[in-house]
């Protein structure tokens, strides 16, 4: 067992779950997605790409990139969420509430690509 | 080398971990807390703010508590978590600028903007291995010749030194050891625009190894290599490299041929110096007589043998003469700094003295002691640095010999104009008053200046107008070209010295052969008659002008008006 994978594993399954906890329910509904969920998946994701620094593999290079892709859109989802309650006077309305759940959508599948990934890998290692 | 940057990476990835794990943990915590509003109502901290603050506590910048005064808990809170913030900031900002200032990642980073820059190069290049006094004296000949070079040495401050040597092309360096074939590799070896290889470091297995790996990495690459050893130069010509310089040799071999004919000599010293130097005088070795070799060593055993060839009766002074091995002729024991040694090897009677032991100061005291017994002497002097210049030229010697100055000379006129050397060769076997007559000429074109030598390859890119002439079947002879393109009655102040044609060679070309496609040519001059040459070369009018007389008006307007001039 490689303590590494386990706890990459870890943290990539729980940024999908956590994401996926964020995401579901009504899309332009505020009172189904809490602030902290996304703070949750924002630190977590970050574990996980800080993980995959200086992974030479190329399984390694590819997941790094996943996960990037997944902060980037997270990143993209709180600014929003901050710009439209603190910044602006818009508050957060339906509009605002669809297009930060939607960018966690795609960083939920940036996640789920993460995530295979990882399973194949696991796969193909034990052929 | 790339393993390095993934190393800091990885390294990077427990300071990155710790803080976001702290700053994770201290924004909950201050978002939890009941915060209170301005008029002092219970409230919630957003995590926005949350994260304003940490941030700025834990660069213990310190704004005060924001956005309104904080509740009894949240202090509790802050008082708790400003020191785990305050530290891990410290750890992690400290080592990732520790990870950044890292020796090896610093020179991975080095080499890999020399080997972007390489691989950018634009112009034809030549890889010069060590910049020692060689390398530096020969990167400087190809610069000002507006030659690019890519320079490696194993030594960080002699790279240093380039950097602050003014060179007039901008000249990547690396520190690095040239005998690993990745570092060659680095340096363009493979480059499609590399021309050569130079490898001039001051230790004859380097120079070795770097001729064989270019010539197993790049089989039709030119190598150019310095060897202090026979056996190292017969090792280098085994497997092919093109050129090897021996100082020793090389100069031994000029002075023989200074002894025969002191007027070709200078003629090819003028051609191969720097253009605009002055004018060097000619020397005349003494022809006959007896000479005295002071050290039997690699200078002397040269010295020995070509001093030999040439019939002179020789008498050699060696201090340790069971190390050096003992000529025919027997050997004086000594130094030949003091006077009895000299006298023993019958200065008085001498007309010439080589003064080549490895050791300055003793050449030095050699050369006084001699001229103090015998004034008459010719002497020849070794100098092993360069910081003493300054003494030899004193000490009233007529010929010093520097290995490092006689290699990068050799090499940069074989780099620079390779015809020169076609044009030495064929002038070794004309007379001494067909040089003579030469010298003449080239004295009267310069006044007191050494002459500047160019080549000129006529093809489209260097010569579109005369390839131009030459396809309509006007070929233009080479007395036009050098007419001057501003006042044609006047000749341009320079020379053809050669003329290439189908590999055949002319020396002298005369002025009425008509130069066609693919012809090379040699000239020596004034340098501004080469600018002026350019003129004639490429341009169409400025040719046509030179050739005819005739500067006719072009361009639609000027015909135009032209036509109407002559209507009336």
């Amino acid at each position: 067992m490689n303590p590494e994978k386990v706890v990459f594993g870890f943290f990539i399954v729980l940024a999908l779950t956590l994401n996926f906890g964020f995401f579901v329910g009504d899309i332009d509904n505020p009172d189904h997605h809490h602030a902290w969920e996304l703070f949750a998946v924002v630190v977590v994701n970050m574990i996980a790409t800080v993980l995959k620094f200086g992974d030479r593999t190329q399984m390694g290079a590819v997941l790094l990139a996943t996960s990037l892709v997944a902060m980037l859109q997270l990143l993209a989802a709180s600014l929003v969420w901050t710009l439209a309650v603190h910044a602006t006077d818009i508050g957060m309305t339906p509009s605002v509430m669809a297009s930060i759940v939607s960018l966690s959508g795609g960083a939920m599948i940036a996640n789920v690509v993460s995530v295979t990934l990882l399973v194949i890998e696991t796969v193909m290692l034990r052929r | 080398m790339d393993t390095i940057f993934f190393l800091i990476l990885r390294r990077m990835r427990a300071p990155l971990l710790t803080l976001i794990v702290v700053y994770a943990v201290a924004m909950a915590g201050l978002a939890l807390i009941t915060a209170q509003d301005a008029a002092g109502q219970p409230t919630t901290m957003s995590l926005f703010h949350a994260f304003y603050f940490v941030s700025y506590m834990s660069t213990t910048i310190g704004f005060g508590e924001l956005p309104n005064a904080f509740t009894d808990a949240q202090r509790l809170w802050v008082s708790i978590s400003v020191f785990f913030t305050v530290a891990v900031w410290i750890y992690a900002v400290g080592n990732l600028i520790a990870l950044l200032q890292d020796a090896a990642l610093q020179k991975a980073i080095a080499e890999l903007s020399f080997r972007n820059r390489v691989r950018r190069l634009t112009q034809p290049f030549y890889l010069v291995c060590g910049y020692g006094q060689t390398g530096g004296a020969l990167v400087r000949g190809l610069t000002d010749r507006h030659l690019q070079a890519v320079v490696i040495d194993v030594d960080p401050e002699r790279i240093s030194v380039l950097q602050l040597d003014n060179q007039r092309e901008f000249v990547p360096a690396l520190c690095a050891d040239a005998r690993g074939p990745q570092m060659l590799r680095a340096a363009g070896l493979n480059h499609p625009l590399c021309q050569g290889v130079v490898a001039l470091t001051n230790v004859n297995e380097a120079n070795l190894k770097i001729a064989i790996a270019s010539k197993l990495l790049h089989p039709r690459i030119k190598v150019i290599c310095r060897a202090d050893s026979h056996e190292t130069e017969a090792n280098m010509a085994s497997f092919g490299t093109d050129h090897i310089y021996d100082p020793f040799d090389t100069f031994a071999l000029y002075i023989a041929v200074a002894i025969q004919a002191p007027c070709q000599t200078l003629l090819v010293d003028w051609l191969s110096g720097y253009g605009g130097d002055v004018l060097s005088e000619p020397k005349y070795p003494p022809s006959r007589g007896r000479w005295i070799i002071c050290g039997y060593g690699r200078f002397g055993k040269a010295m020995y043998k070509h001093l030999k060839e040439q019939g002179f009766e020789l008498s050699v002074i060696e201090a340790a003469p069971h190390k050096t091995g003992i000529p025919p002729e027997g050997v004086v024991h000594g130094r030949g700094t003091e006077a009895v040694t000299l006298e023993q090897a019958e200065i008085g009677r001498t007309v010439g003295l080589v003064a080549g032991t490895d050791h300055d100061a003793d050449n030095l005291s050699i050369i006084m002691t001699a001229l103090s017994l015998n004034s008459d002497l010719f002497v020849i002097a070794r100098e092993n640095h360069i910081q003493n210049q300054e003494l030899f030229d004193r000490v009233g010697a007529h010929a010093i010999m520097n290995p490092s100055t006689i290699i990068a000379h050799r090499i940069r006129v074989r780099l620079v104009t390779p015809l020169l050397a076609d044009f030495t060769n064929l002038a070794r076997f004309q007379d001494e008053s067909w040089a003579g007559v030469l010298v003449s000429r080239i004295i009267a074109l310069v006044d007191e200046r050494k002459p500047y030598v160019w080549e000129v390859t006529v093809d489209r890119t260097q010569a579109f107008a005369l390839c131009d002439a030459d396809q309509r079947g006007r070929p233009v002879t080479l007395g036009t070209l050098l007419r001057d393109p501003r006042d044609r009655d006047r000749q341009l102040l320079a020379i053809p010295l050669l003329l290439i044609r189908n590999d055949e060679r002319f020396l002298l070309p005369d002025l009425d052969d008509r130069i066609h496609e693919e012809d090379r040519l040699l000239f020596c001059g004034r340098e501004e008659a080469r600018w002026h040459m350019d003129w004639g070369l490429r341009n169409l009018h400025a040719l046509g002008y030179v050739a005819t007389g005739e500067s006719r008006r072009e361009g639609a307007v000027w015909r135009w008006i032209a036509a109407w001039q002559r209507s009336r």
